[in-house]
C-alpha cells in the first residue's frame, strides 16, 4: 500500500528529515510509527500527504508512483487517504453531522441522501448517532476525537493516518479510540499511526516502526515500544 | 449548501474584517476616482482638439483697409495658386460682423452698438491638409496688402501636448494607486485566510482541489473591488454632472458644444471602473492567497 525506496527528505534550512529509508507497508496493515521528537515521524506522514516532495528515492502509494506530483493531481491522492489530528481540527460552527459531512460535500459528486446515509453509518462505526446534532464544543475529547476519525474514514480511504490521535486524551478515553482504529482497520483499512503511548503500543501487538534521527532503527511485528519508554 | 454557506462565510468575513474592507473599498474608490477624472480629461480634451482640428485647417487672412477692387482680387488669385489651399473665400467686412452676431446668439445684440464696423475684409482659406499650415501662412506673410494672418495651431498643439502630459502623469499615478489598493487588499484578504485557518487545513487534507479552496478568497477580494467601483460610479457621476451643468450654462456656452456628455461619460466610466476594481479586488486576494495559503 505504502513503498517508501531509499527515501531522504532534507529541507531547505538543511534540517535533516529522513535519511535513506526502504519500507513497505502493506494492505490492511496497522503500523505504529514511534521514536522521539525530531526523528522524523512528521515528515513520514508528510511525505505521504505530498505536503513535501523527497529529495531522494521514490515513493509509492496504492501502486502508484507519487514521488513527483503535480500540484493540481495532489488533492486526489488525498482522497485515498483520512487523516486524523491530535487537535482533532473540527470546525465549531457545524453539528457533528456536518463536520461529517464535510469531506463529501468538498469532494463532491454525491447525492444528499447519499451523503445523510454515510454520515449515519460512519456516526454508527464511532458510535456517535445520538450526538450527530450536537456542536463541538458540547462534546468530550473523546468525542470530538471519534468525529474526527468519522470524517477521517467517511471517504472509505485506503489509508488511515492517525498523527498522535490519543496524545490529548486520558487512558480510559485512548482506548475507545484504539478500539475504533483496530475496527476500522479490520475491515481492511490500513492504519498508520503516530504515538508516543507506550502502554497503546505495547498491548495492541501490532507492527512497530521506530525512527532514530532520520533513520528507521525497528521494524518489528508484534513489537513493543521499546525500553525507553 | 456548499455555495450559499460560502456566500455567507464571506460577506460575514468581509464583516468581521470590516475596518479592512472599508480601508480597502476607500483605496479603490480614491484609484478610480483619480483614474475617472483622469479619464474623462483626456476624453474630452481629445473630443476638443477633434472637433477644433476642422477648424483650424482654415486660415484667416485680414486685408489692408482700403484695398480696391482689382488689389483684392490679385492678392485672393495669389492665395489661391498656394500649394495646400484647397478654397479661399472673400468674406466681405459686414458679412463678417453678420456672423459674428449670429454666432453670439441671443448675445447678439452687444455688437449693434458699433457705430462702425471694426472688422477688416478678409480672405478665409480651407487648407486640404493641417500640415501645409505653416507653410502656407509664410508664403501669404510675403503678399503686399495683408494686414494679419490668423491661424490658431498653437492652440492645437498646446491642447495636444497638455493631454499627452495629463496621460503619462495619470498612467504612473493610477500605477502606484492600483499597486496601493492590491496592497491592501492583499492584507484583508490575509485576515480571512487567518480566520479560516483551521477549515482550510481540513479542505486541504480531505482533498479539496486547490481552487476549490481559494475561489471563495478571490470572491471576497472581487466583491470588494466591485463595491469600490459602484461607489466610484456614483460618485463620479454626481461630480461630472455638476461640472457639466456649470460649463453648459450660458456663461461657458462656447466650450460646452465639445464636452462629452454625461451618459456617455457615465457608460464608459462604469465599464472601465467595474473591470479595474475588480481586476485590482482579484489581484489583491490571487497575490494574498500565493503567499499565505500553501496549497
Amino acid at each position: 500500500m505504502i513503498k517508501f525506496n531509499q527515501v531522504s527528505k532534507r529541507y531547505k534550512n538543511g534540517v535533516v528529515g529522513l535519511r535513506d529509508n526502504t519500507i513497505s507497508i502493506e494492505k490492511g496493515e496497522f503500523v505504529f510509527l514511534i521514536g522521539s521528537s525530531g526523528a522524523g515521524k512528521t515528515t513520514f506522514v508528510k511525505l505521504i500527504l505530498k505536503e513535501i516532495e523527497p529529495s531522494q528515492g521514490r515513493i509509492f502509494l496504492d501502486g502508484d508512483d507519487i514521488t513527483k506530483l503535480h500540484r493540481r493531481k495532489i488533492p486526489y491522492v488525498r482522497r485515498k487517504l483520512g487523516i486524523v489530528f491530535q487537535d482533532f481540527r473540527l470546525l465549531p460552527k457545524m453539528t457533528v453531522a456536518e463536520n461529517v459531512a464535510y469531506t463529501l460535500e468538498i469532494v463532491g459528486g454525491y447525492s444528499k441522501r447519499k451523503i445523510r446515509s454515510q454520515v449515519s453509518m460512519v456516526l454508527g462505526v464511532v458510535g456517535l448517532l445520538d450526538k450527530s446534532n450536537m456542536k463541538p464544543h458540547q462534546l468530550s475529547g473523546g468525542e470530538k476525537q471519534r468525529v474526527s476519525i468519522a470524517r477521517a474514514i467517511i471517504n472509505n480511504p485506503k489509508v488511515l493516518i492517525a498523527d498522535e490521535p490519543t496524545g490529548n486524551l486520558d487512558p480510559e478515553t485512548s482506548w475507545e479510540i484504539m478500539k475504533i482504529l483496530r475496527q476500522i482497520n479490520r475491515r481492511g483499512t490500513t492504519v498508520v499511526m503516530i504515538t508516543h503511548d507506550k502502554e497503546v503500543v505495547d498491548i495492541m501487538k501490532k507492527r512497530v516502526i521506530e525512527l532514530n534521527d532520520g533513520k528507521i532503527i525497528r521494524d518489528q511485528m508484534n513489537g513493543g515500544y521499546g525500553y525507553e519508554g | 449548501m456548499k455555495v450559499s454557506y460560502t456566500l455567507k462565510e464571506t460577506f460575514k468575513n468581509l464583516w468581521r474584517n470590516r475596518l479592512m474592507s472599508f480601508a480597502s473599498i476607500t483605496s479603490v474608490v480614491a484609484t478610480l476616482i483619480i483614474l475617472g477624472t483622469i479619464f474623462i480629461l483626456v476624453l474630452n480634451i481629445n473630443n476638443v482638439s477633434e472637433g477644433a482640428k476642422d477648424q483650424f485647417t482654415s486660415i484667416e487672412v485680414y486685408l489692408e483697409d482700403g484695398l480696391d477692387f482689382n488689389e483684392t482680387e490679385s492678392i485672393g488669385s495669389e492665395i489661391s495658386a498656394l500649394q495646400g489651399v484647397k478654397l479661399s473665400e472673400y468674406k466681405e467686412k459686414n458679412r463678417a460682423l453678420e456672423e459674428y452676431k449670429e454666432q453670439w446668439g441671443k448675445d447678439g445684440y452687444l455688437l449693434d452698438g458699433f457705430a462702425d464696423n471694426p472688422l477688416p475684409n478678409s480672405y478665409v482659406i480651407t487648407l486640404t491638409k493641417i500640415e501645409f499650415a505653416d507653410y502656407v501662412v509664410k508664403k501669404i506673410n510675403e503678399i503686399e496688402g495683408i494686414e494679419e494672418v490668423r491661424y490658431d495651431k498653437d492652440f492645437i498643439s498646446k491642447i495636444i501636448s497638455i493631454s499627452e502630459y495629463i496621460k503619462t502623469i495619470g498612467f504612473i499615478l493610477i500605477l502606484i494607486l492600483i499597486a496601493i489598493s492590491t496592497f491592501i487588499i492583499n492584507n484583508t484578504i490575509k485576515l480571512a485566510l487567518d480566520s479560516r485557518r483551521t477549515e482550510i487545513s481540513i479542505m486541504k487534507y480531505v482533498g479539496a482541489t486547490n481552487w476549490f479552496i481559494r475561489w471563495p478568497f478571490v470572491l471576497e477580494g472581487t466583491i470588494l473591488g466591485f463595491v469600490g467601483a459602484m461607489i466610484s460610479t456614483g460618485i463620479m457621476y454626481v461630480l461630472y454632472n455638476y461640472t457639466y451643468t456649470i460649463l453648459t450654462s450660458d456663461f461657458y456656452s462656447l466650450i460646452a458644444v465639445y464636452l462629452v456628455g454625461v451618459d456617455k461619460v457615465l457608460s464608459d466610466s462604469m465599464v472601465l471602473f467595474i473591470t479595474i476594481g475588480c481586476g485590482i479586488g482579484a489581484l489583491g486576494s490571487i497575490t494574498s492567497i500565493r503567499k499565505h495559503l500553501d496549497v
